[in-house]
């Protein structure tokens, strides 16, 4: 009986190392043939054993086609820019939400959630339509617009400073401090958790993201690195370059692989208190 | 008369100097709450209010490519009759249906198959989770730049080792039978570790008296599984059904890249037919009548999902 059950667990956990290989089989297959000289043929270009000797031909070359560099700062623009932005809007909408009263707040709550379920994505047309009204078009604070406001984040914000004692703000109060010190101060510092679990989601759903920016931008010196990626995509499909396709894609990837790696409990934590991406 | 009244009225205005910032102030205090919360109440209606009365107005309106509003012509619901009797844009809606089940069925069955089996807290159970969770880390477009090479005929990743046993695949992306299969098991592979997270988080908050009561009473592994766990879960999966139907409304990189909706429509999703019709084809009315019908499906999905979590949920969204 105990042997069975022993040699069950065993079975188990052999399927699920298996399963798990076979997750994390893409992910191999771009670290070795990115690192595949261009010579060892494509016949064998799927294979997942390593090539001796190997090389970093693929990255340059997918660093010279690609303009990444660029892409890397016009991306990075974007998410720093757009998290700096949002993090004054939902700090202040959240606090609002977690200490004062006042009419309407329950109704202004509910204006909130709406954003929840129509996210910005399902508004493209539209969107597009208000940024080349507002003159943003083909511009990054275009690409950032639609998510200066975050439901998400207010919530989490809200969450985050209702969780915190009122002690240290009151005491703040009474020694005349105005409003704008005591969140500052005594607030954001507390709340640095909800921050950052905030923008943790943040910078990755924008990281990530396409459609949108695919959609705003025209100059090819303003691309963000999806679109970039994308386009080298359809670039190496034309000339059966995998190598460096593999190489382009691990460009893309690697900043918030190493960023998760380096943060892993605070990137999981995050992820299970957002639920929604934005 | 004028100095008696300038000392009259120098009084009074003392008074009033004296009141009337406490009025402001307090006016100010009123204010308050309203002026932190504009920033964001302004972006909200550019951006989430704004596009809803501007589909619905522009869906009302037939305005040619390239002119301005003044050339619109009203057209009452014939943009609606023009989507609906549009046979790509029915195509696109029945993808949609079935890319949404074919891909949420296998994502919760092996999300929560996943945390059942590295929820306890050991190395192996570490290393599994990274690695089940990863590539909801990278971005749509990346995993569809992996998955082109993949489903490459004949050299591709799945056809070289299907070869070494013998099979010979069929052409992932060519074929129309097959091509948004191959989608959704990108889909699958790309979503199921992040809503794994989920479900671990959701095992935690089952009390362990709970599942030892059932050990107690002789259940087995299964009974415990079908009679405890996943009552408990109820909430947990009920969330999550939600957060992954939008996305599977509202995320369509994979089909720009791999793709394009074809081959012959095969894997054309609500989502890219809008961005077809307003982006490459310029109809704005019809992208506007579309975008309205999904808005409405993602509307009633939030809302009867309100109903079932509002009977007791542990998320917050």
């Amino acid at each position: 009986m105990r042997l069975e059950r022993r040699l069950w667990r065993a079975l188990g956990l052999a399927l699920l190392v298996a399963v798990a290989f076979l997750w994390a089989t893409p992910f191999l297959w771009t670290l070795v043939a990115s690192f595949r000289p261009e010579g060892a043929g494509s016949v064998n270009m799927a294979s997942l054993a390593p090539d001796t000797p190997q090389t970093l031909d693929n990255f340059r070359n997918a660093l010279e086609s690609g303009a990444f560099g660029l892409y890397y700062v016009n991306t990075i623009i974007v998410v720093l820019g757009l998290l700096a932005v949002q993090c004054v809007t939902v700090s202040l909408a959240g606090y609002a939400f977690a200490r004062l009263r006042f009419p309407g707040r329950d109704a202004l709550f509910y204006v909130f959630l709406l954003q929840l379920m129509l996210v910005p994505p399902a508004l493209i047309v539209p969107n597009l339509r208000t940024v080349v009204d507002l003159g943003l078009y083909d511009t990054l604070p275009g690409v950032m617009a639609p998510y200066f406001a975050s439901a998400f984040g207010t919530f989490l914000m809200r969450q985050t400073f209702l969780a915190l004692p009122r002690d240290f703000e009151e005491a703040a109060a009474i020694d005349g401090a105005p409003w704008w010190a005591i969140v500052w101060y005594v607030l954001l510092p507390m709340a640095q958790p909800g921050l950052v679990a905030f923008a943790i989601v943040s910078v990755t759903a924008h990281w990530n993201e396409f459609l949108w920016p695919l959609m705003v931008i025209n100059d090819p010196a303003k691309h963000t690195l999806t679109i970039g990626l994308a386009a080298f995509t359809r670039g190496a499909e034309g000339g059966k370059e995998w190598g460096v396709l593999a190489a382009g894609t691990l460009l893309v990837m690697a900043p918030l692989a190493v960023v998760f790696v380096a943060f892993q409990r605070r990137f999981v934590d995050s992820f299970v208190f957002s639920g929604v991406k934005g | 008369m004028s100095l008696a009244g300038t000392t009259f009225e120098g009084i009074e205005s003392g008074a009033a100097a004296e009141a009337r910032p406490r009025r402001r102030r307090r006016l100010r205090g009123r204010l308050f709450p309203y002026a932190l919360l504009a920033p964001s109440l302004l972006f909200l209606g550019l951006f989430t209010y704004l596009p809803v009365v501007r589909v619905v107005v522009e869906s009302l309106y037939d305005r040619p490519h390239g002119t301005g509003a003044v050339a619109a012509t009203f057209v009452g619901l014939g943009n609606y009759s023009k989507v609906l009797a549009d046979p790509a844009f029915r195509q696109a809606a029945l993808n949609n249906l079935v890319y949404a089940l074919g891909t949420l069925i296998p994502t919760l069955v092996l999300a929560l198959a996943f945390a059942l089996a590295v929820q306890r807290s050991n190395r192996l159970s570490a290393v599994l989770r990274t690695v089940f969770f990863f590539p909801s880390l990278v971005p749509l477009v990346a995993a569809a730049s992996l998955f082109f090479f993949i489903f490459l005929p004949g050299v591709g990743l799945l056809d070289y080792y299907l070869a070494k046993i013998g099979i010979n695949g069929p052409n992932w992306l060519g074929d129309s039978d097959v091509a948004l299969w191959s989608v959704i098991g990108l889909t699958v592979w790309k979503n199921a570790g992040y809503y794994m997270l989920f479900y671990i988080a959701g095992l935690q908050n089952i009390p362990r008296d709970t599942i030892e009561a059932a050990l107690i009473d002789g259940a087995n592994a299964w009974q415990r599984l079908r009679y405890v766990i996943l009552p408990a879960l109820l909430p947990t999966t009920s969330f999550v059904v939600v957060i992954a139907l939008i996305n599977l409304l509202t995320s369509v990189d994979h089909v720009i890249v791999l793709t394009h909706g074809g081959p012959s429509n095969a894997t054309n999703l609500l989502l890219y037919y809008i961005f077809q019709s307003a982006h490459e084809n310029f109809e704005i009315g019809k992208a506007a009548a579309a975008t309205l019908l999904s808005v409405v499906v993602l509307l009633a999905i939030s809302l009867a999902s309100m109903r079932i979590m509002g009977r007791g949920s542990h998320h917050e969204a």
